[in-house]
């Protein structure tokens, strides 16, 4: 049984429809990621969830509960602002305080959680500091220890690490998923960024324009993206136009040069999906040239003219000599690293 | 050859600033130095000013007590007015800004009105409203038997406090205002999702964070209550003064110049220390909602 459900939810302002048609079940201590790019409506489904926005169709269950009739301050969700939304005239032990002062925690176990939580979130000793003159990092561990120690069922995450740079941010997600294993809360992250929903999540939601595009683990979403804009937004990709031919026995799939026994289910144009790491260079296969090549340390970057438009190839610096730019090559991948839709308007 | 060129560096500022600096010195700092060496002359009846060094016009108004009162009342106006703008003013701020775009503009010119209506015919309309037997609302509660008499209006403090805090407003909101727009617009989400409800977001959240707006709107208020002029002289008249009434009667009906300058000395003197002072402690009180 779902834990938490949202069923069929929508939301309209005005005309617009924000979230469209959205089901999902999560089960206890999931981190569920909301991925898209901006105005996508994650954050609206977020809002939904935690009571800020009322839902235009569809219900929300928690625990078999209708959600929608439970008042925001009811409901014990813990959140986590982009901005933070920290209290700026409270020291960051009153800011986590303040969850267990509204719950009526008498002082003293109060101060006790208080001083865990921010220990949890290694900000012991920083109890007497306002926020105002705490790093972005700083603040945003007390925010994340405001809305765990009031023990939530669910902890919503709106874009929380987006406001940090790169290495804090990856700092911040090891410990997140750390601190989400440890005390098992099941969670939701909305973000834009695809490596932090990889990295961080057990079920990626990826959505676009309002609908989902696809439900899946991080690896079933990147190996087997459900659609074109799945395949696209997370990580890079290269789409070869090719054709399934069934005038031939047996049937064949055919890219430019490149050939393989075709898939069941489809014929006719096809939109063929290999990642560029999947590609490797061979005596056979796709012809290309090198246009350009990348050195990055662990591996190398090749940006490719090939015979059915641009293609990018990235290979592990295994210490192999490397085709040199200008050079003609041939690109061939295992038939199971690719993924092959129909090809529309063509 | 680097001494020299430091030195012209280091005049350049002064230069630069010059002109500005001359127009302060000389349309400012002189007169205002001027107006407190004139406050120690002697002055009669017949002679006229003397320039002379005595204390006769500050001796008297620190021992004349209606010198006292009518300070005393100056100061007391002041705190009403800033009294009665923060308690209308904050929430009015506050209903302001949750508005939608189209009646958020609206509203702020209806707020503003005040300060685009000339002061005579802004404070002659309240007299319209409340003066005498012949004031409107006077005359309208008086026939429906809500009151027997007219409600004093004209040459009362009450009045002056009303008219006074009808002008003030703007100063009070849109400081106010200032301060809500430096709220986390997700913070009162925040709260309500830990528990709060709306009493609790307002009294603990949104309260201690526009406070200081509401502070430094009320020194705006006092200060310029207190030396307010034209509302107190239309509504006060001869027989209820402030100090900057007085001042102005001494130097243009008394013609008792020395007098009136000290008079408008200290009041600049009080309000200057009143000011800074408060100030100062609002900075210190509030250093983290500033920073």
């Amino acid at each position: 049984m779902a834990y938490l459900e949202l069923d069929r939810v929508a939301k309209q302002f005005g005309a617009q429809t924000v979230v469209d048609d959205f089901s999902l079940a999560v089960g206890k201590g999931e981190f569920i990621s909301f991925l898209g790019p901006s105005g996508c409506g994650k954050t609206t489904t977020l809002q939904m969830i935690a009571g800020f926005v009322d839902p235009t169709r569809g219900a929300i269950r928690l625990e078999d509960k209708n959600l929608a009739a439970i008042h925001p301050a009811k409901r014990g969700l813990g959140i986590v602002f982009q901005s933070y939304a920290l209290f700026p005239h409270m020291t960051a032990a009153e800011n986590v305080a303040f969850g267990l002062e509204m719950r009526n925690v008498p002082r003293g176990e109060r101060a006790e959680r208080v001083r865990a939580a921010l220990a949890m979130v290694g900000l012991a000793g920083y109890e007497d500091r306002h926020p105002r003159r705490m790093s972005g990092g700083q603040q945003q561990r007390v925010a994340l220890a405001r809305a765990l120690v009031i023990k939530p069922s669910v902890l919503l995450l709106d874009e929380p690490l987006s406001n940090l740079d790169a290495k804090l941010r990856e700092e911040m997600q090891i410990e997140l998923r750390q601190i989400q294993r440890t005390i098992g809360t099941t969670t939701i992250l909305v973000t834009h960024d695809q490596n932090e929903a990889m990295s961080l999540s057990d079920r990626i939601v990826v959505m676009s324009q309002g609908k989902i595009e696809q439900i899946g683990t991080p690896q079933e979403t990147y190996e087997r993206p459900a659609s074109a804009f799945v395949s696209q937004f997370l990580g890079k990709t290269n789409d070869f136009a090719g054709t399934i031919d069934r005038t031939v026995v047996p049937t064949q799939l055919v890219a430019g040069s490149w050939r393989a026994p075709a898939p069941a289910g489809l014929s006719g144009p096809v939109t063929v999906s290999v990642r560029p790491e999947r590609i490797g260079f061979g005596d056979a296969g796709l012809s290309a040239k090198i246009m350009t090549r990348i050195f990055q340390g662990n591996h190398w970057l090749f940006q490719c003219d090939s015979e059915c438009g641009p293609a990018i190839v990235i290979r592990q610096n295994d210490g192999q000599a490397q085709p040199a730019e200008g050079d003609a090559v041939r690109l061939t991948w295992r038939p199971e690293d690719m993924s092959v839709r129909a090809r529309a308007g063509a | 050859m680097s001494t020299a060129a430091d030195e012209r560096n280091a005049r350049a500022p002064w230069a630069l600033t010059a002109p500005a600096l001359m127009l302060f010195v000389g349309v400012l700092l002189i007169p205002l130095a001027m107006t407190v060496m004139l406050s120690f002359h002697d002055w009669g009846q017949y002679k006229g000013i003397e320039p002379v060094f005595i204390l006769k016009n500050w001796h008297e108004i620190a021992t004349d007590p209606y010198y006292a009162e009518m300070f005393w009342r100056t100061f007391r106006i002041a705190i009403l007015t800033t009294l009665l703008t923060a308690l209308l003013g904050a929430p009015e701020a506050y209903i302001l800004n949750r508005m939608s775009g189209r009646w958020k503009s609206i509203f702020l010119l209806v707020i503003l009105g005040p300060l685009l209506i000339s002061v005579v015919a802004r404070t002659l309309g309240w007299a319209l409203l409340f003066g005498g037997n012949n004031g409107l609302v006077n005359k309208l509660l008086m026939s429906a038997g809500v009151i027997r008499s007219p409600i004093p209006f004209m040459f009362t403090e009450t009045g002056m406090v009303v008219a006074l805090a009808h002008v003030m407003m703007p100063f009070m909101v849109l400081s106010v205002w200032a301060a809500l727009q430096r709220l986390d617009p997700q913070i009162e989400n925040a709260a309500m999702s830990l528990g709060a409800g709306p009493v609790t977001i307002i009294r603990r959240i949104i309260m201690p964070q526009i406070m200081p707006g509401v502070l430094s709107g009320a020194i705006i208020v006092f200060s310029l209550s207190a030396s307010a002029f034209a509302t107190p002289a239309i509504i006060g008249g001869r027989r209820l003064k402030v100090a900057a009434t007085l001042a102005y009667d001494e130097f243009l009906n008394t013609l008792n110049w020395p007098l009136g300058a000290a008079v408008a000395t200290l009041l600049l003197v009080a309000l200057v220390l009143i000011v800074v002072g408060s100030n100062a402690l609002i900075e210190r009180r509030y250093a983290e909602v500033f920073r």
